[in-house]
């Protein structure tokens, strides 16, 4: 269940467009701030909110590749795979973080820490390699600068 | 030179306030708009200014305008989008502009908004810029309080809303009615033209989609008239333009220079390529655009200039291919890209770009075949211009053609030499 938290940041969505499906996606972010990801029951009780069935708010929501139907770990690196981070060697950095998490793209590890995800053009290509980690621009990337920043996301 | 763009940034400091951003200057603009120009006035101005859309396409902002249907007899609400959801591979301009001076953006949305009459603006943000949106935020705080947005704005009987709108990922969402369908709360497929945005957009209402970078050129060009606006520039096209470099050289960065600057003149700022290596090529304004090759430093960086070269300006903001790295293997990371990002609406794009991506992947694996240029030749055709419903698959061919045209003989040592020559 959506707490009274939620239910008014929806509502105050919902003040800023004309239908309430347009509201839907910042919505299901809202629910997936608290929980990390949108689940059945979020997503139905949702789609009873904003007037739309479970499958278009469903068609919406897995359609957008930063909204999660699935639980993912307590935080989320997006490496930057595009082309600038490629050419600085986003490809070391990718194995550098495969070899130290145990995980490759899509995965998360086993103990809930981290989900690792690809990430198109995070637009700092004059610091690549780069990553986000939650909220958190990293730049700069280096096999041992990331080993220091992943120390700090328990 | 003046630098209307970049004038109030300052990385070190950080973003003015409104109280900084007006002692700078900034909202008389606005206020000389609202107290003495009609919407008419200001459409005209930026005609002409020539001020081209700084999102990659180039079609000319007043123009863009001109087909919104105005006065009191216009379908209303009207309204502006502000397309900040900036994902082409290689361009890091936009985030620039709204991170350090998100007022000159909102001043642009006030003004162009005032020029086509809309009572609504949304400023479409990816998600992934958090500090951008932070900032917008804050922005957008003060200047409610100050009475620039809202009711009756300066007290010139102009009412706007502006909403920051941050987005959930997916390149296609920069696509101007791909936006459109993610603001309505759908996928974000794009949609057929006709009809345009312009008579038939948001809700089915008139709307313009302007890009950031062309939003913050309107303040100047209210403030010091069109003819400054074109001093500023060395060619046909108004203004400055934020140019970019990244890639193996010196200083990669985004810099705000004559519109018309030349290839060589963008490297020089970058401070030339790293020790230890060669410019074989580049891309020059993100991931859709033509390779050119070391021999186009002359070229001139406008929305023309570019073109007698089989390539386009794009973004600005360019991608260098040096020696060391393997233009096949770029072309592959490129298509891998593109292909992910494909919404999937229509069949070329859907079927053919996952195609392409593994031709490539298996040129680079020592897979390839003899015929397999060809294949990729014939697939730059049947993705290419419209045959799709919008521009990321003829945009995503545009560096493969490129790199075919000049760099064949790189593809050809994958097949002759089973493999890739820079991976061994």
């Amino acid at each position: 269940m959506l707490n009274e938290t939620e239910k008014e940041e929806v509502a105050r969505e919902l003040e800023r467009y004309p239908t309430r499906q347009a509201a839907c996606i910042e919505a299901l972010k809202i629910v997936q701030k608290r929980h990390g990801y949108v689940s059945d029951e979020h997503l139905a009780e949702l789609a009873g909110l904003l007037g739309m069935t479970e499958d278009e708010l469903d068609g919406v929501a897995t359609f957008y590749s930063l909204i999660f139907r699935r639980p993912v770990g307590r935080h989320v690196i997006l490496l930057c795979d595009s082309v600038s981070c490629y050419v600085m060697g986003y490809e070391d950095i990718y194995r550098h973080l495969r070899g130290g998490l145990g995980i490759e793209f899509g995965q998360t590890t086993a103990d809930g820490r981290f989900t690792l995800l690809p990430a198109p053009c995070l637009g700092c290509c004059d610091r690549a390699p780069a990553m986000m980690i939650d909220d958190d621009l990293q730049l700069d990337l280096t096999g041992p600068k990331v080993d220091q920043i992943l120390a700090q996301y328990q | 030179m003046d630098k209307p763009l970049t004038k109030n940034i300052d990385l070190a400091r950080g973003p003015l306030d409104l109280a900084g951003y007006e002692r700078a200057g900034g909202y008389q603009a606005l206020r000389k708009a609202l107290g003495s120009m009609s919407p008419q006035d200001v459409q005209q101005a930026v005609s002409d200014s020539n001020l081209r859309g700084r999102g990659g396409a180039g079609f000319p902002t007043g123009k863009k305008w001109s087909f919104v249907p105005m006065g009191p007899q216009a379908p209303r609400p009207k309204y502006l989008c502000v397309n900040a959801d900036e994902m082409e591979p290689g361009a890091f301009k936009d985030r620039l502009l709204m991170e350090n001076d998100p007022h000159l953006l909102l001043e642009g949305v006030i003004l162009s908004a005032y020029a086509i009459e809309a009572q609504v603006a949304y400023i479409f943000l990816r998600k992934e810029y958090v500090l951008s949106a932070r900032r917008l935020e804050q922005a957008l705080g003060e200047a409610g309080q100050a009475g620039l947005v809202g009711k009756n704005i300066l007290g010139g009987g102009f009412d706007l809303e502006i909403h920051l709108h941050t987005s959930a990922g997916r390149y296609i969402c920069g696509e101007e009615t791909g936006l459109l369908n993610s603001l309505e709360g759908k996928r974000a497929n794009p949609r057929f033209k006709p009809p345009h945005p312009q008579v038939s957009g948001l809700w089915g209402k008139p709307t313009i989609i302007n890009n950031v970078e062309t939003l913050c050129c309107v303040p100047g060009i209210i403030a010091n008239g069109a003819e400054w606006f074109g001093k500023l520039s060395r060619t046909a096209d108004g203004g400055t333009k934020l140019y970019g470099v990244s890639g193996r050289v010196n200083r990669p960065g985004c810099w705000e220079m004559p519109m018309g600057s030349t290839i060589g003149e963008i490297l020089d700022r970058a401070g030339g390529m790293k020790q230890g290596y060669r410019l074989r090529g580049l891309i020059p304004g993100g991931a859709s655009t033509e390779f050119l090759t070391d021999q186009h430093t002359d070229a001139v960086m406008d929305f023309e200039g570019l073109g007698k070269y089989g390539s386009r300006m794009g973004t600005g903001t360019m991608v260098i291919l040096d020696d060391r790295t393997c233009v096949v293997g770029m072309c592959h990371n490129l298509m891998k890209f593109f292909a992910r990002e494909s919404c999937g609406w229509c069949t070329p794009c859907r079927d053919g770009l996952p195609w392409v991506r593994d031709l490539l992947w298996a040129l680079e694996t020592g897979q390839g075949q003899a015929g397999d240029l060809d294949l990729l030749e014939m697939h730059t055709q049947q993705l290419g211009p419209g045959l799709t419903y919008c521009a990321l698959a003829p945009g995503a061919m545009e560096p493969l053609i490129g790199a075919l045209r000049h760099f064949r003989g790189d593809f050809q040592r994958h097949i002759d030499q089973k493999g890739c020559p820079w991976r061994r």
